[in-house]
């Protein structure tokens, strides 16, 4: 299938002055579970609003499935949307929140009830049909959003940050149980985040937004391991991106190069070693590593040392090492 | 720095009082909640329970006197044509108001939930509010000023040269008359803009709760606009809806000086307390008169209940 399910040509919104999405180019294929990953404020949920048809475009053309979606209104996309607040309809029962959709197309009352019943049974909510949404827990809302959502049978599914608001370990059961069931629809899922690693555990694809654009878009692990610019090596992965002072003196004619925290090991300032002076600044306890902080002449540093090393005390001088292949290259203005 | 971390030694005056309302909650609320309870109990409450006791009484039809014993002969009297002419002519008019007021009032309320921010919310909320600025008297005489014969309204019909359709619409029974100032449609008039604000506040309240995901989620699941607003939206602010209605149909249906400015001859339940309880003398059946909007009251909101009107609260 050559048609992408959903393609940006030099899209932009823009509110005023402000450039919430700028040129951007984009182009998702069917059946893919695509990320898209960003700070608030990046572009990244207009873009879902975009391809929702909540909001239209300044300049650019947006097609889903091929076809231009200029002046098509949202009840006329065939594209299901899982808001941040879930928005279920207070008024009605859960059933009939399900039910929605089938209402609104005019499906019998027993027939439309019977299809929601089988929707709640996809998101593991059988029986909850009769409780209002006010008396659900926030995880169980969330199913109730996505089966919603879903009853329609969409060919694309829009989810903008739908477990920012559940807790840990609710987060990492859902993540896995939207892989699970977006594997089985062979449904398109976009999904918008601010958090990457949920990204970066789900998506097959990730597009990295920041000030309006698409700053780099690939696989999780080249996103993760071969950032293009700084601000993907320190946003996706936390990387430490090195003064230009390092820089040129590692690796001359590159301009910029990250390292990330699991590779940087730190030697006793004593003990006569090669490496890069620096200051611990704090330790934090992590479980499984402890997080060091350190100063490396007013430049901050974090290296991530794993359980069973020596942990330096706050304030002692020590030198900071790592494996000439853990050090990333980037190469850009 | 102090030595302790905990000030222990009790401390005189208004701070000894406050720890005391501390430590107690329940007498606080109690201290808040006595002296309106009071007011509300026994002047309002008992006042209605007067009223309600006088209505169970009889006039004497000869000597002019109240029997002080009870019997249903008064409200009997409610039945008679003259007298439910009157009720019925009143219900009709608070209804007609209250819908039409419902009408105007939701799109001005929606505007100002959904679209008006900062500068304009402000004038919005002045622009609502400014009618209840000024005296209700001089507005409803001013609006007599308008819809007279020799008014503004009429004489932009006749610069218009449509004074013919104007005469037309007055010429139908029941809401015509000789000119717009002495018809049913002028009494109309004025309570609609008397009123309005009520109407125009809560449902912009309840409005204002409705998060804008909600009417997106709604499109998004195929609706078009018009089955959002009957499904989504109407649903919702439906509380609002009728927290004004209470107000429009309740101030409508005890007003008295609208209709003895602006309209026609025939009388409205107000009118008809005012009368019987002045002139008359009559004050079982101005009482039995009053009853009457409170049985309303009460029934239309046992049934907006039924029909899940309080459901979205």
């Amino acid at each position: 299938m050559n048609t992408a399910a959903v393609r940006f040509k030099g899209v932009s919104r823009h509110y005023g002055s402000v450039r919430a999405v700028d040129e951007v180019d984009l182009s998702i294929a069917e059946g893919e579970f695509f990320a898209m990953l960003g700070p608030s404020g990046s572009g990244k949920t207009t873009c879902l609003r975009l391809i929702a048809g909540f909001d239209q475009p300044t300049a650019g053309e947006i097609t889903i499935f091929g076809e231009d979606t200029r002046g098509v209104p949202p009840y006329k996309r065939h594209v299901n949307t899982v808001f941040q607040d879930y928005a279920l309809f207070p008024h009605m029962n859960v059933l009939d929140n399900v039910a929605y959709g089938l209402m609104i197309a005019g499906m019998p009352k027993a027939e439309r009830h019977k299809r929601a019943e089988g929707a709640l049974e996809l998101v593991a909510l059988p029986g909850f049909g009769g409780r209002k949404p006010s008396e659900l827990s926030g995880g169980q809302r969330q199913r109730v959003a996505l089966a919603r959502a879903l009853i329609n049978e969409p060919r694309v599914l829009l989810l903008d940050e739908p477990l920012g608001a559940l807790d840990l370990k609710l987060r990492e059961q859902m993540q896995q149980e939207l892989k699970d069931l977006q594997r089985k629809l062979g449904i398109t899922f976009i999904f918008v985040t601010h958090d990457q690693g949920e990204a970066l555990s789900m998506a097959d694809r990730v597009a990295v937004f920041n000030d309006g654009k698409i700053v780099q878009i690939g696989k999780p692990e080249d996103v993760y391991y071969r950032p293009e610019v700084p601000f993907v090596a320190d946003f996706v992965g936390s990387s430490n991106v090195l003064p230009p002072h390092v820089v040129e003196k590692i690796a001359g004619k590159w301009t910029h190069a990250s390292v990330r925290p699991e590779a940087v090991s730190l030697v006793d300032a004593g003990l006569g070693v090669d490496g890069l002076h620096a200051t611990v600044h704090s330790t934090a306890f992590l479980g499984t590593a402890t997080r060091v902080s350190l100063d490396l002449d007013g430049f901050s540093m974090v290296a991530l040392l794993p359980k069973g090393t020596r942990i330096p005390e706050t304030g002692e001088q020590v030198h900071v090492k790592w494996s000439p292949e853990d050090l990333h290259l980037m190469d850009t203005a | 720095m102090s030595e302790h971390v905990l000030e222990t030694e009790r401390s005189g005056g208004l701070r000894g009082i406050s720890d005391v309302l501390w430590r107690n909650p329940r007498l606080v609320i109690f201290l808040l909640l006595a002296p309106p309870a009071l007011w509300l109990g026994i002047v309002y409450l008992g006042s209605l329970f007067a009223l309600l006791a006088q209505s169970f009484y009889s006039i004497d039809e000869f000597s002019g006197l109240i029997q002080y014993e009870f019997t249903l002969k008064t409200y009997g009297e409610l039945f008679t044509p003259a007298n439910f002419d009157i009720i019925v002519r009143t219900v009709v008019m608070s209804a007609s108001v209250t819908i039409a007021a419902a009408i105007i009032a939701f799109p001005i309320a929606y505007f100002a939930a959904r679209y008006a921010k900062g500068k304009w919310k402000a004038l919005f909320y002045i622009g609502v509010m400014l009618p209840l600025w000024s005296s209700y008297l001089v507005k409803v005489y001013s609006w007599k000023l308008i819809l007279a014969k020799e008014g503004i309204l009429n004489w932009l019909f006749e610069t218009l040269h449509l004074s013919w359709l104007l005469n037309a619409y007055l010429s139908i029974p029941v809401i015509g008359g000789n000119s717009l100032s002495v018809s049913a449609t002028g009494t109309f008039l004025v309570f609609l803009y008397v009123w309005l604000p009520f109407m125009v506040l809560p449902i912009q309240a309840s409005l204002e709760r409705v998060p804008p995901s909600m009417l997106e989620a709604s499109g998004d699941l195929g609706a078009s606009p018009q089955q959002t607003f009957r499904h989504v939206l109407l649903p919702l602010a439906l509380p609002g809806v009728i927290a004004g209605s209470i107000f429009t149909f309740s101030l409508t249906l005890g007003d008295y000086i609208i209709p003895q400015i602006v309209g026609t001859s025939r009388r409205f339940i107000g009118q008809a307390v005012y009368a019987y309880q002045g002139t008359a003398g009559n004050i079982p059946l101005a009482a039995a008169f009053a009853v009457v909007p409170i049985v309303i009251m009460a029934f239309y909101l046992w049934v907006a209940k039924r029909k899940g009107a309080f459901d979205a609260l």
